[in-house]
């Protein structure tokens, strides 16, 4: 009985839940911004020339310069939550695997450049590029070539920040301009670029960090 | 021919993600989650947005799966 009341509360608020979310699908909203011609009017001021680059570097840099500090914020929670030294024990790794990425990790770097390069005027960016990064360093841990990460370096620790220092330095050194993040039209391809290729090491190693320092093994202590 | 593509499409996104939610052993939850993300892909490329199917199946399906696969065994060797 009790289970039946339980169920049958939990489905009127799911229903009640649904149609709160759908009601406003239902009516267009009055007075709704088409921001598509907004965007498209502006597209020689930005620097670059595909919309969603433009976008999520120019038009909205505050949301992406948002979006690393909270991915950096993620990885040192991790790290201050604790790291256990631990031994990296060796794993028994088909040495065809082990090939196959050496192959593939040049190759992905590569990939990863040109995706950053590509985001200018083509679907690829600082985000896709530092995706790939790590899923190249993942790759080569997995296949044991790379070790797991056992404390930050002071290298790592720049590289981690990098990204979201020089973003900070490029919104700090436009503070002239009016506007956080306004980028004076003739050298915005230039920032944006540079600013990409900074998110890009960074979001690559914060990736990479968030696999390479949980992965390690837990020791024969637990 | 497209049609009948996205309809596939859709229709194995619902059966995976019912799946690995439904599934009872984690392994082949975390396998079907992966399916899942990369299918997500797939959607996010026919609905042309290449951006965001990129970004899922490298963040999405192939760093989150890892990620759960990881802690799958960490949890395996834990119990032994």
């Amino acid at each position: 009985m009790k289970r039946f009341v339980v169920g049958s509360g939990a489905l009127a608020f799911a229903f009640l839940l649904i149609g709160a979310l759908l009601e406003p699908l239902m009516e267009p909203p009055s007075g709704g911004v088409d921001l598509r011609t907004a965007v498209a009017a502006n597209m020689t001021a930005s620097g670059v020339e595909h919309p969603v680059t433009a976008v999520l570097l120019n038009f909205r840099g505050y949301d992406t310069l948002l979006e690393i500090a909270v991915l950096l914020l993620a990885l040192i929670v991790i790290l201050a939550s604790g790291i256990d030294t631990a031994s990296d024990r060796p794993r028994a790794v088909n040495p065809i695997l082990q090939t196959l990425a050496r192959l593939a990790a040049p190759l992905m770097v590569v990939v990863a450049v040109y995706l950053l390069w590509a985001g200018a005027f083509r679907p690829g960016g600082a985000f896709q590029a530092g995706a790939v990064l790590a899923a190249a360093a993942v790759l080569l841990h997995l296949t044991g070539l790379l070790p797991s990460w056992q404390v930050p370096t002071l290298t790592l620790r720049w590289g981690l920040t990098a990204g979201f220092l020089i973003f900070l330095a490029v919104a700090a050194g436009l503070l002239t301009q009016g506007a956080l993040l306004q980028y004076p039209p003739a050298q915005a391809g230039m920032l944006i670029l540079l600013i990409e290729a900074g998110l890009t090491l960074s979001l690559g190693l914060i990736l990479a960090g968030l696999f390479l320092f949980l992965s390690r093994d837990p020791g024969d202590d637990s | 021919m497209s049609f009948a593509f996205d309809l596939l499409l859709a229709a194995a996104l619902l059966w995976s993600g019912g799946r690995s939610l439904s599934v009872d052993r984690l392994d082949r939850a975390i396998v079907l989650f992966i399916a899942f993300g990369l299918l997500m892909a797939l959607a996010w490329a026919r609905l042309a947005a290449p951006d965001i199917g990129l970004a899922e199946a490298a963040i999405g399906a192939g760093l989150t799966g890892a990620l759960l696969l990881d802690a799958y065994g960490a949890l395996k060797r834990r119990k032994e």
